[in-house]
């Protein structure tokens, strides 16, 4: 009996894995997003942005026609490279994109080496990755940012408005250290403080431990929230009777979440490569045919999903309508410059895109011709074409090491 | 009843298939088979405990965690593993899964059901917690890389011949657990399990084998996670997390606790469903939960006690089926 069932089951597996693909003239896509566990959401919010792109475009990118497979992660990088190695290996993809989170991008990017196959980074943020790590990588390269780079123009931005004393609180992994840490070289290199830095655990549903302990004197406090995270985090603030101003990491009022949030973020600022509300005709149009599509607004991760696209079909109209090979791929995705709704895009020597950056205050209005009055992420100031590196220069940026929990080390924390 | 021997010929059987079919089929297939097989070591010390001795372990992925941690460091900070001293490593964590167990089994050996369970669940929480924020070793949230597989005249980066490798291993520890089992030690492991105060009468020390078997566990689970980052080539928290512990539990309870084989199939059912099923359909999870339910409703001694109640009902005698599962230790 025993073997009965080992071999029904071994059975169905042959049989649905030996199916060959068939080998046609398109260009097949694999796309890693967690579609269904914690991140559902986020990852359905990756492959729309695609999927968008690809349905404006008849199917096709740079006139092949386009196969894009799509796998479920579950968030769990161990489980993001098992999709992967599918994707490659039974699948034959040519290049793979997605993966959600650090751990995803950090966990796929050594696939990529080992099947010498492109993977572009469409939403994963590591810093290290396209950092001191990048010549592991040949065949991988990001679309999206790294964590700390939006946060370097808003630590400048916060000094040059006259904050002097922050309070940083921020989920305890990996991310937010790159977060805090970019936001605090910039704004100390500057000349203010940060004071105090705060570490929730992801996850962190009741911020009533943790928001007593904060500072007095402090004259803002710096926010990364992840998930559901970004919803708790004001309401409780707020609710705590805390006013000091609250200027956070995008990802804190990503569309994927301010829609649902209250009044109480009005006048909340955050900088990230992108927002719904950033008023160029590109946007505009991205936003209503997203909405159009969807029914909802679109938030950073649809919006680099959506011109991860773009750069696609360019490289491969650059190659004649058909896959290059994965070094000249690379080659030529380098060279490219797209003008996406985030803005113009273009790339560096380390594959990671200079792309604006867009410091945002929350406010109710409406925009773009809709009728209700939303909460939007209205643009105040554009720091444009920044580099991973900022203002330090390659060199000198990579001399330190990679933001951590103690680094830059809190010299005004008593 | 079917003799010893014929199940056990049975199992040969099934196992030579497996190494004769799944290099066969597709590369995917062979990875995923990989995955499973090394988890399925996993599952199998889980059942030493939860079918035998009647320990519900719920942290036996600490000892998994720290046998891939133990991996992945050695061979990124300290390049050893990588060649002929891969047997080494093997070694080593089997050995510091097992000293990781001894350790815990002091603290957790003390209590029995559900605050054993309990306690092996926080003890469990405390190995993921340093492996989350141990940043400087573990490499945090984004855990550790490993460049390529071990090499030694036998060149483990090729899917195949890593295949054999962790199949070869499985097939030992199963052996190896096969004989434990049914070693005297291994009864008197049962005989905890069916009334723990008899054989303390009868004299035993039933605190020490306990314990001995909780580390024959850990020692399995290290190997176990030896095995797992060379699978992936990559370690993270993830690894170590509650859930890696619980599956391995419903591993056990899916195929059948006391069996060592329902173990494995229960890892080839959820490898099966969760990574290869999600790969064709959405949803994948009802699947996986409704095969969950029913076993818990309809097969309280796994898909390995199907052949049983076949027969009872069969001979209609009525289910008088025990549940190992659910027995107090």
């Amino acid at each position: 009996m025993t073997n009965k069932v080992r071999n029904i089951l071994l059975g169905g597996v042959l049989a649905l894995g030996l199916a060959v693909p068939a080998g046609a003239e398109e260009l097949r896509i694999g796309f890693i997003a967690p579609t269904t566990g914690l991140y559902a959401q986020i990852g359905k919010d990756m492959v729309d942005g695609f999927q968008l792109y690809l349905d404006e475009h008849g199917g096709k990118l740079g006139g092949a026609d386009i196969k894009l497979i799509v796998e479920d992660d579950q968030g769990k990088p161990d489980t993001g490279v098992t999709k992967a190695k599918k994707l490659i290996l039974q699948d034959k993809v040519n290049l793979f994109i997605g993966g959600l989170l650090a751990s995803s991008g950090y966990a796929l990017a050594p696939v990529s080496t080992a099947e010498k196959t492109v993977y572009l980074s469409s939403v994963s943020s590591a810093d290290d990755l396209t950092q001191r790590q990048l010549e592991k990588y040949p065949y991988f390269l990001r679309t999206s940012w790294t964590s700390s780079l939006p946060h370097h123009p808003l630590g400048q931005w916060a000094c040059d408005n006259g904050f002097k004393k922050v309070v940083t609180i921020a989920a305890d992994y990996a991310f937010g250290y790159e977060v805090v840490g970019g936001f605090q070289k910039a704004f100390e290199d500057c000349g203010g403080k940060v004071v105090q830095k705060i570490w929730p655990p992801l996850g962190t549903k009741d911020f009533g431990p943790f928001i007593p302990t904060m500072k007095a004197d402090a004259d803002a406090i710096f926010t990364v929230m992840v998930g559901p995270m970004a919803l708790q985090f004001p309401k409780q603030l707020r609710g705590s009777g805390v006013k000091k101003p609250i200027i956070g990491s995008g990802v804190s009022y990503d569309e994927f979440v301010l829609p649902f949030m209250g009044d109480e973020v009005i006048g909340d600022v955050s900088a990230l490569h992108y927002g719904a509300g950033i008023d160029t005709p590109e946007n505009a149009k991205f936003v209503k045919a997203y909405r159009t599509k969807y029914g909802k607004m679109p938030g950073y991760y649809s919006e680099n999903n959506y011109s991860t696209a773009m750069w696609i079909d360019e490289a491969i109209k650059q190659a004649g309508g058909k896959w290059p090979g994965p070094e000249q791929f690379i080659k030529l995705m380098q060279g490219i410059k797209i003008n996406a709704p985030r803005g113009p895009v273009s790339m560096d020597e380390n594959r990671n895109p200079i792309e604006n950056v867009y410091i945002k205050k929350v406010e109710k209005t409406k925009m773009f011709g809709y009728e209700k009055e939303e909460l939007w992420n209205k643009v105040i100031k554009v720091y444009p074409n920044v580099s991973q590196f900022w203002t330090y220069g390659k060199e000198k940026f990579l001399a330190q090491p990679v933001y951590d929990r103690d680094f830059p080390p809190c010299k005004f924390c008593e | 009843m079917m003799s010893q021997k014929i199940k056990i010929m049975i199992v040969i059987a099934a196992l030579v298939a497996v190494a004769l079919v799944v290099p066969q089929s597709g590369s995917f297939v062979v990875l995923l088979v990989t995955r499973a097989l090394a988890f399925a070591i996993l599952a199998m010390s889980v059942d030493l405990l939860l079918g035998y001795t009647g320990m519900s372990s719920m942290g036996q992925a600490a000892y998994f965690g720290v046998g891939a941690y133990l991996t992945a460091v050695l061979a990124t900070k300290f390049h050893i593993g990588m060649g002929w001293d891969f047997w080494l490593v093997v070694v080593m964590g089997i050995l510091i899964g097992a000293a990781l167990a001894a350790l815990f089994g002091l603290f957790a050996i003390r209590a029995g059901g559900v605050y054993f369970l309990m306690i092996t669940l926080a003890l469990g929480q405390c190995v993921w917690g340093l492996a989350y924020r141990w940043n400087s070793l573990t490499g945090g949230d984004n855990g550790i890389n490993m460049t390529g597989r071990p090499s030694f005249g036998l060149d483990l980066s090729n899917d195949v011949t890593f295949f054999y490798l962790v199949f070869a291993f499985f097939s030992l520890s199963m052996l190896a657990l096969y004989v434990l089992v049914r070693s005297p030690f291994g009864k008197s492991l049962a005989g905890i399990r069916e009334r723990e105060l008899r054989m303390q009468i009868l004299g035993y020390n039933t605190w020490l084998h306990k314990y001995i078997a909780f580390i024959i566990a850990g020692g399995f689970g290290g190997l176990a996670g030896v095995l797992w980052a060379h699978t992936n080539g990559h370690v993270s928290p993830e690894t170590v997390v509650l859930t890696t512990s619980v599956d391995a539990l419903l591993m056990v309870v899916l195929g059948g606790a006391g069996t060592l084989v329902g173990a494995a199939i229960g890892a080839a059912i959820v490898f099966g469903l969760r990574e290869f099923l999600s790969t064709l359909v959405p949803w994948w999870q009802y699947a996986l939960g409704a095969v969950y339910v029913m076993t818990i409703l309809y097969l309280p001694m796994g898909l390995m006690g199907i052949p049983k109640r076949w027969r009872q009902r069969n001979q209609g005698k009525g289910g008088e089926t025990k549940t190992l599962a659910s027995k107090p230790s």
